[in-house]
């Protein structure tokens, strides 16, 4: 018995990051808040670096209120579409060069969203991750918890549902 | 309702409400209404030129916070908590309005509910209810008495 050999590992990180680039890199609305994300196996975290324009108390100073929620919300709509490309990516169903800004795999819709503020965000760099608690045919629930400084000091923690899109026609 | 302009200012002393270009329509007595114009750097999703979600629930916590700020005896305020419920795309291109209204205030805590229109009066975009906290001009007295008391 012969067994295939394993994939080189750089083969398989580029095919992952190139994935991720093209998801992340398609929606003009992170670019505008400076989100980016950084990549562990399947794990993502998402980064919001500090910047002026995302402060909504300039006497204190904190980040906007929406600011926090718009980073919680597009962190867990990512990690939605991330797990769902991922699935498809490593079954072989999905073919990640054939992934382009134009063939995108649908987004999810956010149905609700809400979000429980724990502290007022400093004007320093923050970080978020989602965990999928639920993902069915069509509907998702999403937690997602935010931190700045100390990974076990949320200052912002979320729940949403969303709209799984459907994967037999594109919408 | 009150003056706008000195209102205006001070939502355009806000670093993001200044970045989405958020224009104060009217306030005064726990009500305010602000709008947002369409901006294709705010786009979330790519096939429909759909705004995100993210920027909508941001131009409703400025307007959730703006009508506690006008609440009668008001001096301070934070989100405390904030859900928003999306009820439809909004159309590319509309400008977006939200109305919010704090109906219920203690010394401590604003209940506040909002709704967000594009240029279609009809269905919502997106509604949302929250509660804030409330800095009141009394828990001030309060507090500087006890110091007083203290002394």
């Amino acid at each position: 018995m012969t067994r295939p050999a394993p994939e080189p590992v750089q083969v398989v990180k580029e095919r992952r990051d190139n994935a991720l680039r093209t998801l992340v890199g398609g929606i003009p609305y992170l670019r505008f808040l400076g989100i980016q994300f950084d990549r562990r196996g399947d794990e993502l975290t998402a980064i919001l670096p500090f910047d002026e324009k995302l402060i909504g108390n300039p006497f204190l100073p904190a980040i906007h209120g929406g600011v926090t929620s718009a980073f919680l919300e597009i962190t867990a709509m990512m990690e939605l579409s991330w797990s769902m490309l991922w699935e498809d990516m490593e079954k072989g169903a999905l073919d990640p060069r054939a992934l382009d800004p134009a063939h995108l795999p649908r987004l999810p819709k956010t149905i609700d969203f809400t979000v429980d503020y724990l502290r007022s965000g400093l004007p320093r760099d923050a970080y978020a991750r989602a965990r999928v608690n639920r993902s069915g045919r069509r509907y998702a629930s999403v937690h997602v918890e935010a931190w700045q400084d100390n990974r076990s000091r949320l200052f912002a923690q979320a729940t949403g549902h969303f709209l799984i899109p459907s994967r037999d026609r594109p919408a | 309702m009150t003056d706008i302009s000195p209102a205006q200012r001070f939502i355009e002393a806000i670093p993001h409400s200044r970045a989405l270009n958020m224009r104060l329509e009217s306030i005064g007595d726990g009500k305010a209404e602000i709008s947002m114009p369409y901006d294709e750097a705010l786009i979330g999703d790519p096939a429909t030129g759909v705004i995100a979600g993210g920027a909508v629930s941001a131009l409703m916590d400025t307007c959730c916070g703006a009508a506690v700020m006008s609440y009668p005896g008001a001096r301070g305020t934070a989100t405390l908590d904030l859900r928003i419920d999306y009820m439809r795309a909004a159309k590319p291109g509309q400008r977006i309005t939200a109305r919010a209204e704090c109906f219920h205030a203690t010394r401590t805590v604003a209940f506040v509910r909002a709704t967000a229109h594009d240029e279609d009066e009809g269905l919502p975009v997106a509604t949302a209810s929250g509660a804030f906290t409330m800095e009141s001009v009394t828990k001030a007295r309060d507090s500087a008495k006890k110091a007083e008391g203290a002394q």
